[in-house]
């Protein structure tokens, strides 16, 4: 039983299946991230004034990161140019640069995620709040690169431009002064909560992408030689995930690191 | 599938995305330069970034995805898709702007 | 024509040219043929829809006799099993509400979808449009397994300490988010594997749809069943999502303590330190977007299965299908944009709230066009009354009460009254209930003998049918009447505690005819339980024992499903398909049968 249209091109649609199937699920995929941007713009236009953070994000490593998607973008589209070109060598490394540039954005991502959970906000027994990393801990004490918050001056604050002369420095505070500390966790404000979703849910999505486009680059290349068109065709729709991928990344970068 | 199968009509189109490369890379460093721009309106900052993103958006959609030379039944799913989600956005919002909520006194 | 077989379910072999055995596993439990997966769905989606019922049974005992204990060993038994929610066997109140929230996630997500839409769907559609297959067949098979897991994880929340979850099948925040215990996460877990199952099954009936029709079968020749089936995958793909995201941002607020609906300023949450600045209307938004929708997901494959067998039994073409067609594909656009109708009481200002009013009326338009098709198409027909006829019939005013009693609901000024009363019970049950439930019912009768190659026993259909219509107008016509008095939902106690009786001073409290109402639905719902038992017992007994069909298209019809072989092989048709005719050519003058299929030339 042979399922029509799996390789050539159906004549009144002029596609063939998995074509179809995946932009009808990037389509899902799209209001995925759409709702999630919803919330992102209700929550922040809903946020009392002064409330919604800004400069907590690495500029240079989310434009680094970005530049390795878009990078791994075009590697993604050579590689299947390279197929339809018949070059199967071409494609293996083309397609290999779109994997090392995956591995290269989660390694950056975890930096990123890392660095936040050991950013800390400690509020003292007096009253006076400690921003910054933390540097060691140990039983008696907890040493914060960082400084004191001034909220009125914080408040002033709206927009990611705005220089701000923030001298960070050691401080040293004794455990039994702290009254509460957090770190800068999903649970710390609704920014970090809405960036480690939209932030997260794209990385699921770029090791989804990474496995499958890995797969069928090495355990799954066989078919190459035994049905090079359908073979080619894997390859276009995984690129089209991909693509969606960064697309996602071009409005996520933006939206969190910049506004 | 694709109409392309000549070597040399597909040499062209790796022009094609060698330029659309290039401005993207171009946009990326626009859209941070333009963020530090001292610019108060809040309104007009997000404009201008989500208007780069748009057209970055715009050639990785229409030239990496083909998407310019596809067929019409995909633009329809498209073009359905991106209503509804604009639809979502503006009504969720509009129906919490303070303005337009009933205030028991 | 071939005779038929005695087997229950397609097998591979004997009539593909080069087909190799399959074992068991592989024929069975594992299998990516659509006809296998179509019945798989339907048997764990019926088994679903029954254990929902039973939640309903124990629920109407509490609302009938609050405090007492569920007879028949039944309260001891939930006593043993969840231990002191139902302390002496009493249904407590966060018992009824872990049901309540149950009963309706298990109803819609785990029985009614898939039977509809996947179960139906996936026997009936590849068929109907000449394909050998669904596009992706693999695809499908690990959809209905992803479901089987989230139905699963459901399940297993009821046995969680704290118990299932228990604040409505809508689990609004900050209450979801709150309530101690598992529950809800499982809920939430259990919710992103059927959304994964859905959004994998859309995907694969939309690219059918689109790819593999059969030479000859254009977009204005397809069944309307396969047309009510494009636009429920529309809907389930495309709305499924927000509610998909919304569920991770709840799953964030209980497990990574994130505030995405709880607000700044909440009191006694007991969860500890949270940063507040959320909202909870966002995840109203969010969840009615997916949710109304949903609901034509729940009625539209009921819509299709009623016109399909409508013409068949009338010997005579559909009227209007090309209404029907434009009718369906609007329903499906504005569906999208109607949700606060739910929200009407948020406090969301009035233009808002006229903007859905207006877009919510403007839908009934579309319904009511479809509708007054099908009633229509009856005038001149040559009726002819089987079981899936009747539940059909019944179909047609059944979900016309439903759809007018929508009207009040879709007014805000009215709406304000009725607002989370038994009105609101009564109007979505009617639809669902004696709606699309007849009309699964009727699916069921009408495609059993090409499954199995026999009838179902037509006396018990008959004896099924007038039960279940009797009691399911008993359980939900007082409801009406109890909303608009003022009797509110989810009330374990049957609202006693706002009965004039025990308020003697009170103003517009429940009359004693009212709360009296709930012990005579409480008895139609039980009765209505054990009309269901000649179904049950129909449904295995004719397996094997049914009166066998005498010809592969026993009710002669004009529709593909009915040009194969019983039940039809891998690959379905023995011979190229090719379509000549539209799908309802019956009684077509000059011609020397009442019926022309549609791949006759």
């Amino acid at each position: 039983m042979e399922i029509p249209y799996t390789v050539e091109a159906r004549p009144d649609t002029g596609l063939f299946n998995a074509k179809v199937g995946i932009w009808l699920f990037l389509a899902s995929e799209v209001m995925l991230f759409g709702a999630l941007f919803s919330s992102y713009i209700l929550l922040r236009v809903g946020a009392e004034p002064g409330e919604w953070p800004h400069g907590l994000l690495d500029v240079r490593l989310g434009m680094i990161n970005t530049i390795v998607l878009i990078i791994s973008s075009i590697t993604v589209v050579m590689a299947w140019a390279s197929l339809k070109m018949k070059d199967f060598s071409k494609f293996k490394m083309y397609q290999a640069v779109t994997l090392v540039c995956a591995l290269c954005f989660l390694g950056i991502k975890s930096y990123e995620y890392r660095d936040k959970f050991s950013h800390y906000e400690v509020q003292l027994n007096d009253g006076k709040v400690v921003d910054g990393h933390m540097i060691s801990s140990d039983a008696e004490k907890i040493v914060i690169h960082g400084h004191y918050v001034d909220k009125v001056a914080a408040a002033k604050v709206t927009h990611a431009w705005q220089e701000r002369e923030i001298k960070n420095e050691e401080i040293e505070i004794k455990n039994s002064d702290v009254k509460y500390k957090e770190s800068y966790g999903p649970w710390h404000n609704t920014y970090m909560a809405i960036y480690f979703t939209l932030t997260g849910l794209h990385a699921l999505h770029v090791i989804g992408g990474a496995l499958v486009i890995g797969f069928i680059w090495g355990p799954g290349a066989g078919m190459w030689k035994t049905e090079p068109e359908r073979y080619t065709n894997r390859i276009e729709i995984s690129g089209l995930f991909w693509h969606f991928v960064d697309l996602v990344w071009i409005f996520l970068f933006p939206v969190l690191y910049l506004l | 599938m694709s109409d392309q199968h000549d070597t040399a009509d597909f040499q062209k189109h790796v022009k094609k995305y060698l330029f659309v490369f290039y401005a993207l890379i171009a946009g990326t460093v626009l859209t941070v330069a333009a963020s530090y721009l001292p610019i108060e309106s809040v309104a007009l900052t997000v404009a201008i970034a989500l208007f780069i993103a748009c057209i970055k958006g715009f050639l990785v959609a229409g030239w990496f995805m083909h998407l310019i030379s596809e067929r019409k039944m995909i633009y329809g799913i498209l073009l359905a898709t991106g209503f509804f989600v604009a639809g979502l956005m503006f009504l969720t919002v509009w129906s919490m702007n303070h303005n337009s909520m009933i205030h028991i006194k | 024509m071939q005779a038929s077989t005695t087997h229950a379910l397609p097998h591979a072999g004997e009539h593909e040219a080069h087909h190799h055995e399959l074992g068991f596993l592989q024929k069975y439990i594992f299998s990516t043929d659509h006809k296998v997966i179509g019945v798989q769905y339907g048997i764990t989606s019926l088994l679903f829809l029954f254990f929902g019922f039973c939640l309903m049974m124990m629920m109407r005992w509490s609302i009938a006799h609050p405090g007492t204990p569920i007879p028949l060993g039944i309260g001891s038994l939930l006593n043993k099993a969840l231990g002191d929610v139902a302390d002496k066997g009493i249904m407590s109140a966060n018992l009824y509400n872990s049901f309540g929230a149950m009963h309706g996630t298990i109803m819609v997500f785990l029985g009614i979808v898939p039977l509809a839409f996947a179960a139906f769907g996936n026997f009936v559609v590849p068929l109907q449009i000449g394909a050998p297959d669904m596009a992706f067949p693999r695809i499908n098979m690990a959809s209905y397994q992803v479901y089987v897991i989230g139905g699963v994880v459901m399940l297993v929340s009821f046995f969680m300490p704290g118990g299932a979850a228990q604040a409505g099948w809508t689990s609004y925040s900050p209450l979801a988010t709150v309530i101690p215990g598992s529950g809800q996460t499982f809920w939430l877990v259990g919710m992103i594997f059927l959304i994964t199952s859905s959004l994998l099954g859309a995907v694969n009936f939309l690219a059918t749809i689109i790819q593999l029709r059969a030479p000859g079968m254009t977009w204005m020749r397809l069944p309307f069943f396969v047309w009510a089936q494009f636009v429920t995958g529309f809907l389930l793909l495309l709305a499924f999502p927000p509610l998909e995201a919304a569920g991770i941002m709840q799953l964030m607020d209980k497990v990574a303590h994130t505030s995405f609906f709880l607000p700044t300023g909440l009191a006694a949450t007991g969860i500890g330190h949270i940063s507040g600045g959320g909202s909870p209307l966002l995840w109203q938004h969010l969840f009615w977007f997916l949710a109304h929708p949903e609901v034509y997901v729940l009625i539209l494959p009921a819509i299709g299965i009623v016109t399909e067998i409508l013409a068949n039994n009338m010997r005579k073409p559909i009227w209007g299908y090309k209404s029907l067609v434009y009718s369906v594909l609007t329903i499906g656009f504005v569906s999208f944009i109607v949700w606060a109708h739910h929200m009407y009481v948020t406090g969301m200002g009035t233009r808002i709230s006229t903007f859905f009013q207006t877009t919510t009326m403007i839908i009934s338009i579309p319904s009511v066009i479809i509708l007054t098709c099908l009633f229509l198409s009856l005038w001149g027909a040559s009726i002819r009354i089987n079981t899936p006829m009747l539940f059909v019939l019944a179909f047609l005013p059944m979900f016309g009460i439903g759809g007018l009693t929508g009207l009040p609901l879709g007014f805000n000024f009215s709406d304000l009254h009725l607002h989370d009363t038994y009105y609101v019970i009564a109007h979505f049950h009617y639809i669902v209930a004696p709606g699309t439930i007849f009309a699964l019912f009727a699916g069921v009768y009408y495609w059993f003998p090409k499954m199995t190659g026999r009838y179902m026993s037509e006396f018990w259909g008959k004896v099924h049918f007038i039960c279940s219509f009797i009691f399911m107008n008993g359980i939900f016509q007082p409801m009406f009447a109890q909303g608009m008095a003022g009797m509110l939902r989810r009330m374990y106690d049957g609202g006693i505690n706002y009965a004039s009786a025990s308020l003697p001073a009170a103003v517009g409290g429940l009359s004693d005819s009212n709360i009296h109402m709930n012990s005579i639905v409480s008895i139609a719902a039980w009765c209505l339980g054990l009309s269901q038992l000649p179904f049950i017992f129909n449904f295995f007994w004719s397996i094997n024992h049914g009166k066998k069909i005498a010809s592969d298209n026993p009710w002669h019809s004009t529709t593909l499903e009915w040009q194969t072989p019983t039940p039809p092989p891998h690959g379905n048709f023995t011979k190229p398909v090719v379509v000549y005719r539209g799908p309802y050519e019956y009684s077509v003058p000059g011609k020397d049968k009442d019926y022309t299929p549609q791949n006759e030339p």
